[in-house]
């Protein structure tokens, strides 16, 4: 397992270098004056001289990489041109907005969709099958920012219980954090569970046609377990996929969210940073984004060896 | 009477809810008693399953519904029990044990968890009792090592270790009943034989009462103490072992008996002069398994394979599974690359030629394979299917479809199956399409792997006559694989016996399967079931010894 682990690790630096040659090269290979791009449109001589000097635009190219990387590697993601902090320290500051965010919802959506699917398997053709069904389709079909600004309005607005929008960190205390959390998570887990639900079921479904559901079965134990400890693990290598993968794009891309409760996360930075073509910030936030999707496939592909003995790399 | 264990009397079971849903079952009446093997014989869709699906209360909820009759394990009536009743009832008074081992126990679990479930769910032992008792059944079971293999997970173990698993399963509480559903049909027969001489041996012991679903009359001789034959959801004749085999009344079962295929090879056809079509000479495959550290796995499948037909004529090469029998087809129609070794086709050199190259020979052998469900497109039309090689060579649409028409003659179908699709035929129809699809190219040779062997007897010896016809008719080489030693014995000129990829033994039908000389050959021939009858003459083989003597 162990041995696994470094494996894979050690596989996703070729894909991690790929990318960060993709994030390099974007700059330059664009045509133009890369520090003409840089510095934008009102820029003096001066300014475009000393960015051309702080990229080191006039050395060769692979002297560029190889300094850019080893940048990379001491955690200098350069400086950003809008508001002249150091990227790294811009990114720090969102990232917990945007875990605390992707936690919650994920945490939330699997609690409600796996026994709701599940039910659904086993009701299957009832009407609570149809029912689950029926919620699912609502969930993909309604906007995130309809279901926010309902919560919004019902909860923050009428009802007074929770602050109508804004971050604390849980650093400073439980509640508060907490307060502003329930909205945001309610409304981005409603896809989720609509998705994880359908997957959830669908997954079920087949497994419980299989033969050691009827062996599980014929053995006389009750219908939980059945569902349970048979049918549910092994139902969950798909189910887990679809966890995961939606746990990445939660983490980096919740824009609209965001924006109506007003967390400053990470989705609201590359937004701002693509409108305003600051570029350290773009280049940062592709290789995050890599970086977080190589970490999940990780994960997940460690959660199948651990859920599944058979498989075995 | 009082040791009746399951008594099933005039059970009707139909589909779905609607009260005029059509009968899968109609009537049938049953009766096991303590120590006593009946066997349910029948034909796919007889109502075998169904049958003990129904008494153990397993039916798919909604889509079969029992509507009549009653089933009584030890007095008490099942069809009106409840869920919670019968959850009690399953494992301690009946337990079944299910065809394919291979997919029976929960890949994610260990096996002895497994079994723990069984005595957690219905027993109040501790942990330490549990598992003495669950060690102790695995070793009932002739399992080996048993605490390794009860860590262990079903994917470590052979089908007939998982097999023996689901047997220790069923018995660890000592049912009254044990409903056993073609428990080893997916199972080699060496494997068979140890399999129903272990579940002979733990019903002596305990006492139990078996019902045994089969469609082997082979197994029927080996095990049965009485004999109950269904024939679509009906009973069409019970009555002890002997007086069914011997003396069948009924006609459905005189035509089930006379389809077994004799293990007494048939007369042998006089030797040809005929130009050999198909050569294999050293034919060897290998499977390298490319770690990404350290040293790969190398699995030999096939080692210097060496054989030879002659047009006409037909050859068989016979094995168990994992014995390389089908990777030596594969790699003789170039599916699959052999790894070094020839193959000479018409006298062609074909094992090393690039798939270009191969691409005017490949009309010259054509492939039938064993699963008529899943060996034709289901999206087109059989016609479409049957004419697409010929249209790959060149040959009209039109012509080839005209072809087409008459080979589904010549295979005995009417000619406008072209125009319908795969599932409006039965498997038996399928194999014709099938087979008229591989004829379609005028073959040299046909290969046939396994292709009778999803087939129920009396369709299988349907397939088996058309073959031997068509080769009469048209000359064809046929390379037969089986590991059904009885189909070989009755198609074969010349067999071949592979077992772990090699050669064991080669030569004319009649000599291997009657005088063999290898030790593994003797054994493969000695576990064959039944081997003591002669079915289709309703006799012992030995009595047909003595009266043509």
């Amino acid at each position: 397992m162990l041995g696994y682990l470094l494996r894979r690790i050690l596989a996703a630096v070729p894909v991690m270098g790929v990318v960060a040659l993709f994030v390099f090269l974007l700059l330059r290979l664009t045509p133009g004056d890369p520090a003409a791009i840089l510095a934008g449109d009102n820029a003096t001589p001066e300014r475009l001289e000393r960015i051309r000097e702080s990229l080191g635009l006039n050395e060769p190219l692979i002297v560029q990489f190889v300094t850019w990387v080893n940048k990379l590697l001491h955690g200098d993601l350069g400086t950003s041109l809008i508001s002249n902090l150091p990227v790294m320290k811009m990114i720090g500051q969102r990232v917990e907005p945007s875990i605390s965010i992707a936690l919650c919802t994920i945490i939330l959506a699997v609690i409600v969709a796996v026994p709701l699917g599940v039910i659904a398997a086993w009701k299957h053709g009832t009407w609570i099958d149809r029912f689950v069904m029926g919620l699912s389709v609502l969930g993909f079909s309604v906007p995130v920012f309809v279901v926010g600004y309902v919560l919004i309005q019902v909860f923050a607005i009428e009802l007074r219980w929770v602050p109508v929008q804004g971050f604390r960190s849980i650093f400073n205390g439980f509640g508060p954090f907490f307060e502003r959390m329930i909205l945001p998570t309610c409304a981005l887990s409603f896809i989720y569970v609509a998705l994880i639900a359908r997957m959830t079921r669908a997954a079920m479904l087949d497994v419980l046609g299989e033969d050691y559901v009827r062996t599980a079965r014929a053995k006389g134990i009750n219908e939980v377990a059945v569902m349970m400890r048979h049918a549910l693990r092994n139902a969950a290598v798909p189910v887990i996929t679809v966890i995961g993968t939606g746990f990445a794009l939660l983490i980096s891309g919740v824009v609209v969210t965001e924006s109506v409760f007003n967390i400053p996360g990470i989705g609201r930075l590359t937004v701002d940073a693509v409108l305003a073509r600051d570029y350290p910030v773009i280049q940062a936030m592709i290789l995050l984004t890599s970086l977080i999707y190589v970490v999940v496939n990780l994960l997940i592909d460690v959660a199948y060896t651990l859920l599944d003995p058979r498989i075995r790399y | 009477m009082t040791d009746t264990i399951l008594d099933i009397n005039n059970l009707v079971v139909s589909i779905g809810k609607q009260p005029k849903g059509a009968n899968i079952i109609d009537g049938i009446s049953i009766q096991v008693r303590e120590r006593e093997t009946l066997c349910l014989v029948g034909e796919s869709g007889s109502g075998k399953s169904v049958t003990s699906l129904t008494t153990m209360g397993l039916l798919p909820k909604g889509t079969l519904v029992p509507t009549g009759g009653s089933v009584k394990l030890v007095g008490e009536e099942l069809l009106t029990a409840t869920d919670r009743r019968l959850r009690q009832l399953r494992a301690t008074k009946m337990a079944m044990i299910f065809q394919e081992p291979m997919t029976a126990l929960n890949p994610v679990v260990p096996v002895g968890r497994q079994i723990d479930e069984v005595l957690r769910a219905h027993t109040k032992l501790d942990a330490k009792a549990r598992r003495k008792r669950i060690l102790d059944m695995m070793e009932q079971v002739h399992l080996p090592q048993v605490e390794r293999i009860f860590a262990s997970y079903p994917h470590r173990l052979s089908g007939g270790q998982r097999q023996r698993i689901m047997i220790a399963m069923a018995l660890v509480l000592e049912p009254k009943l044990l409903i056993a559903d073609e428990p080893t049909t997916a199972l080699d027969v060496t494997t068979q034989k140890q399999i129903l001489s272990l579940i002979r041996e733990l019903q002596r012991d305990h006492g139990t009462a078996v019902l045994f679903i089969t469609h082997d009359m082979g197994v029927v001789a080996e095990i049965a103490d009485r004999v109950a034959v269904m024939r679509q959801g009906r009973l069409v004749e019970t009555g002890p072992l002997e007086t069914v085999l011997r003396n069948p009344t009924m006609e459905y079962t005189r035509n089930l008996l006379s389809s077994v295929p004799s293990l007494v090879p048939r007369p042998p056809r006089e030797e040809t002069r005929e130009p050999v079509v198909l050569e294999a000479n050293e034919l060897s495959k290998v499977y390298k398994e490319r770690a990404f550290f350290g040293k790969g796995r190398e699995v030999v499948a096939a080692d210097k394979v060496t054989l030879t037909l002659r047009k006409g004529r037909t050859l068989g090469i016979v094995g168990e599974s994992g014995s390389g029998k089908s990777t030596v087809a594969r790699c003789i129609v170039r599916l699959i690359d052999p790894t070094s070794g020839g193959v000479r086709l018409a006298g062609r050199e074909i094992a090393d030629i690039s798939r270009r190259l191969l691409q005017p020979h490949r009309q010259k052998i054509q492939i039938v394979f064993q699963d008529p469900y899943r060996s034709l497109n289901p999206r087109v039309t059989v016609g479409e299917s049957i004419a697409e090689g010929p249209v790959n060579y060149g040959v009209a649409h039109a012509d080839a479809m005209k072809r087409a028409r008459e080979l589904l003659e010549l295979v005995g179908l009417p000619p406008d199956a072209v125009s319908r699709y795969p599932h409006q035929f039965s498997g038996g129809q399928r194999q014709r399409i099938a087979i008229a699809r591989a004829l379609a190219l005028d073959p040299d040779v046909l290969v046939a792997d396994e292709a009778v062997s999803a087939l129920d007897v009396s369709v299988q010896a349907q397939v088996l006559e058309l073959l031997d016809e068509i080769q009469k008719r048209l000359g064809i080489a046929i390379l037969f694989i089986t590991h059904d030693l009885r189909v070989a014995a009755q198609i074969c000129d010349e067999v071949v016996v592979m077992q772990h990829g090699r050669v064991v033994e080669q030569g004319p039908a009649a000599e291997v399967l009657t005088h063999p000389k290898e030790a593994y050959t003797k054994a493969l021939l000695d576990a064959a079931p039944g081997r003591g009858w002669d079915f289709a003459n309703f006799r012992p083989v030995a009595e047909g010894v003595g009266a043509t003597l």
